[in-house]
């Protein structure tokens, strides 16, 4: 196979230490992003013309996101940037992209993705009201814009993020009305010494917990939600309390998220084989100790490949890039892919503490109610994702998805996709992951068909 | 190991299989179906779903005719009508020679009984406000329609079940002879199956059965590529085709529309197929030049299946020449899903009559040239 240019999808911590590594080893990378400067979603840069300070837009990250911005930025002639760019399509040895609302083709022989993670996200009564926002959106409209999703927030749901977005709402100058996760206190105790693998991360979400508490912001643990009111646009929330007591608490905004999903998509349409993650709940690609997957010149780094984390995306960016130029020789790389891996350790029993103190409530998402809009694309409800098991037949999520439409919308599941897996499965009455992995399809995002057409016209 | 007695066995749970289940417990037959995937899991459930007589080669009108009856009835027969919707189906001419050869079409269908209405370009204008400048002519079978072939297979299959066939999915049919009580197939996972009769429905594998009892045909496998829009305001109201075929469009009532044309690629033997961006480009080409508001439009999902493919893009329909209690019907060409609810009737009758009223005679296997087995 002639040896093109490596190319790297996505310039978050992963991609920029990716494309740093192989710019090192004498290689210009071409370095494909679907934002329009380099970041990715955790050290997202705001717009040009905007003058806030790193440490106003990313608090306690503010040296990392200026360390990591640096880097790439020193990368500037040494590779082939090309931002605002979509990878819609692959085929064993082409890319498809989107750039300016026009299409081209890159051929390419070895390619990393780091393509990072979304929230997941659990359906409940009128959660598709305007001013319900994902967790990772609200933290956007923040860092890039300086914008919050309303005046009065609720942030919902759980995991780490959700202190961390709502300290940086309050900090901001949003009120926050209150934090409500629903992950039992307990856990998050029993969760500790895992936790203090990576102590000074520990300390940073005691420190927000703290913080939120000391200005009068509700702080609950063990709830459940029971639905958004509002006829228009959110003006409430309802949840139950641990203890099983019915609250209102008066909103215009919310930022749900029940942790984080790996977004495979690409990973997915390159034929890279997926196995079940137990711990993080979630079909992940396969790769081994290098980030190489089974399908030749395909490599994996960040929390695309699975949820680690920033830091631990910066490590894994490197040896991906490492197993790439190992794969294209000269040169052995194994003892620097040790160190990473033994540093990687101490992430992976971090991100163990994590899923302990914070797991995703799938009893949340199996109790859906069947009224209840599952799929917001094509407005399909629980209940009919639950007929179409009963009644048709449906064995698993891609023939659910045929008969009932979930998943089958502009967004292709990313959204509803877990919990119509975990709905599924508790109608089917086995484990989660017999129901099944939901294939990827082209595009991986919307393509505008005028993307063929000659400017002129 | 298990083994099943029926007085029929089927290989293949697509279109023609499920219904062809189905026809055979009405009239009482025991039934055991094997599926290697699940019921319409290829070209079955992942075309177009168009339901068109019109642009038919003639000799299929007869068996088009008689689906297109059944596809009137789906829901008395299958207990959903799959969303079969009488939309029309409008073939489009994008030349003179195009509107001319619409003309020659119509007059000869209408000696099949099929009622077609031809426009020139005004017409077409004032009733499709939508049609593009290089549309010029069109011709509307106001009977045709489209249906969401996602559900049709398995809506035969559940009927068929109902009725009391055996259906079998994941059940791969490994081994298949015939000795002196009759066929024997056997699966992957250790099933027996003895009947007097079997069914060859095996879609894009047809050619691999029926080369089993000495009859080798030039089937391939052929893969359309296919792709829908964003849901967008209801403004195309008949399935479209183009003199030539090159782009087929339609738009269900809730918004999405669905058009194919030019080829995905497939690995039949590992049953896997992916569709072809370049296609797809294309397509969007020539369906922006026949409705230019589509370059508005957003495409949210590519795909395409695994068909059967024949030379003279006509399927086969016969009873075996080599076997006797053989039945094939495959190599639909394309055409297998409207043709899906008549095939499975006619071949019901061939296999418990011997015979049937419909005209099949263009779809003989004796009509390709046929090799001495390897």
């Amino acid at each position: 196979m002639a040896a093109e240019p490596p190319v790297i999808v996505g310039t978050g911590p992963a991609g920029t230490r990716a494309a740093e590594t192989l710019v090192r080893a004498g290689l210009r990378p071409i370095v494909i992003d679907e934002a329009p400067a380099s970041g990715g979603q955790i050290y997202r840069r705001q717009p040009p013309g905007f003058t806030r300070a790193d440490t106003e837009v990313y608090g306690f990250e503010a040296d990392k996101a200026t360390r990591l911005h640096r880097a790439f930025d020193g990368l500037a002639d040494r590779i082939d940037y090309r931002p605002n760019t979509l990878v819609w399509s692959i085929r064993p040895d082409r890319m498809h992209l989107l750039r300016g609302g026009r299409v081209n083709e890159l051929a390419f022989s070895h390619a990393i993705f780091a393509t990072g993670a979304m929230d997941r996200v659990i359906p409940f009564p009128s959660w598709t009201l305007p001013g319900v926002f994902t967790l990772g959106g609200a933290q956007v409209a923040l860092k890039y814009q300086g914008c919050a999703i309303g005046r009065r927030v609720v942030f919902l749901g759980t995991g780490p993020l959700l202190y961390l977005v709502a300290y940086q709402y309050a900090r901001a100058g949003a009120r926050v009305v209150a934090v409500l996760d629903t992950a039992p206190f307990a856990g998050k105790l029993a969760a500790l010494p895992a936790l203090l693998a990576r102590p000074g991360m520990a300390a940073k979400g005691m420190f927000y917990l703290g913080w939120l508490r000391s200005r009068g912001v509700t702080v609950a643990s063990g709830i459940r939600p029971v639905g958004v009111e509002g006829t228009d646009a959110v003006a409430g929330l309802v949840w139950r309390d641990d203890a099983g007591r019915e609250h209102r608490t008066d909103c215009d905004a919310i930022a749900l998220g029940f942790g984080l999903k790996a977004e495979t998509q690409l990973a997915d349409l390159a034929e890279v084989p997926f196995t079940w993650d137990n711990l993080q709940r979630q079909w992940l690609p396969e790769r081994d100790g290098w980030g190489r997957t089974p399908v030749g010149g395909i490599y994996l780094a960040g929390d695309g490949a699975g949820i680690l984390g920033a830091d631990a995306a910066e490590l894994t960016g490197e040896r991906a890039a490492l197993a790439l130029l190992q794969d294209r020789g000269p040169g052995d790389h194994g003892q620097r892919v040790a160190a990473i891996n033994a540093e990687l350790d101490r992430h992976r029993r971090f991100r163990a503490g994590l899923e302990a103190a914070f797991p995703f409530p799938d009893d949340l998402a199996r109790s859906t109610a069947d009224d209840t809009i599952l799929c917001r694309c094509e407005g399909v409800s629980a209940g009919e994702l639950r007929r179409a098991a009963s009644e048709l037949g449906a064995g698993e999520v891609n023939r659910a998805k045929a008969f009932s439409r979930v998943g089958m919308g502009r967004c292709q599941g990313r959204v509803c996709g877990p919990a119509a897996a975990e709905i599924l499965a508790a109608a089917l009455g086995v484990p989660i992951e017999q129901a099944g992995r939901l294939r990827g399809q082209a595009p991986v995002k919307p393509l505008p068909m005028a993307a063929v057409l000659d400017t002129t016209q | 190991m298990t083994t099943l007695k029926a007085d029929v066995a089927i290989i293949g749970g697509g279109l023609a299989g499920c219904s062809t289940a189905l026809h055979l417990r009405q009239r009482g037959a025991a039934v055991v179906l094997l599926e290697r995937a699940l019921c319409g899991s290829q070209a079955s459930g992942v075309n177009y779903g168009g339901v068109r007589q019109q642009g038919r080669t003639l000799v299929e009108l007869p068996l088009a005719r008689r689906s297109r009856a059944l596809w009137g009835r789906m829901a008395e027969i299958v207990g959903t009508d799959c969303e079969f919707m009488v939309s029309g189906h409008l073939k489009l001419a994008r030349s003179e020679a195009d509107m001319a050869e619409l003309e020659a079409y119509a007059t000869q269908a209408a000696d099949w009984g099929l009622d077609l209405q031809l426009m020139g370009r005004n017409a077409i204008r004032d009733r499709y406000p939508w049609a593009g400048e290089m549309v010029i002519g069109g011709s509307l079978c106001a009977d045709d329609g489209q249906a969401n072939p996602r559900l049709v297979a398995p809506a035969f299959a559940r009927r068929a079940r109902a009725l009391g066939a055996d259906i079998r999915e994941h059940a791969h049919v490994t081994h298949v002879e015939k000795g002196s009580d009759g066929f024997r197939l056997t699966t992957a996972g250790g099933l027996e199956v003895s009947a007097p009769v079997l069914i060859n429905v095996a879609g894009a594998w047809g050619h691999e059965i029926a080369a089993r009892f000495g009859e080798n045909v030039p089937e391939e496998a052929i893969s359309p590529n296919m792709c829908v829009t964003e849901p967008v305001p209801y403004f195309l109201e008949p399935n479209l085709g183009v003199v030539g075929g090159d782009l087929y469009m339609r738009q269900i009532p809730r918004g999405n529309i669905i058009f194919g044309g030019g080829r995905g690629v497939s690995d039949a033997a590992a049953q896997r197929a992916r569709p072809e961006p370049d296609s797809a480009l294309t397509s969007f080409q020539r369906a922006i030049e026949v409705a230019p508001a589509l370059r508005h439009v957003q495409i949210i999902r590519n795909w395409t299946g695994i068909e059967g493919n024949m030379p003279d893009e006509l399927p086969i329909i016969d009873i075996s020449r080599t076997t006797p209690g053989l039945v094939h019907a495959f190599g639909f060409s394309g055409h297998g899903f409207q043709l899906g609810p008549a095939v499975g009737a006619v071949v019901a009758e061939l296999a418990l009559d011997g015979r049937t009223a419909t005209a099949i005679e263009p779809f003989g296997i004796g009509r390709f040239a046929q090799a001495p087995p390897a």
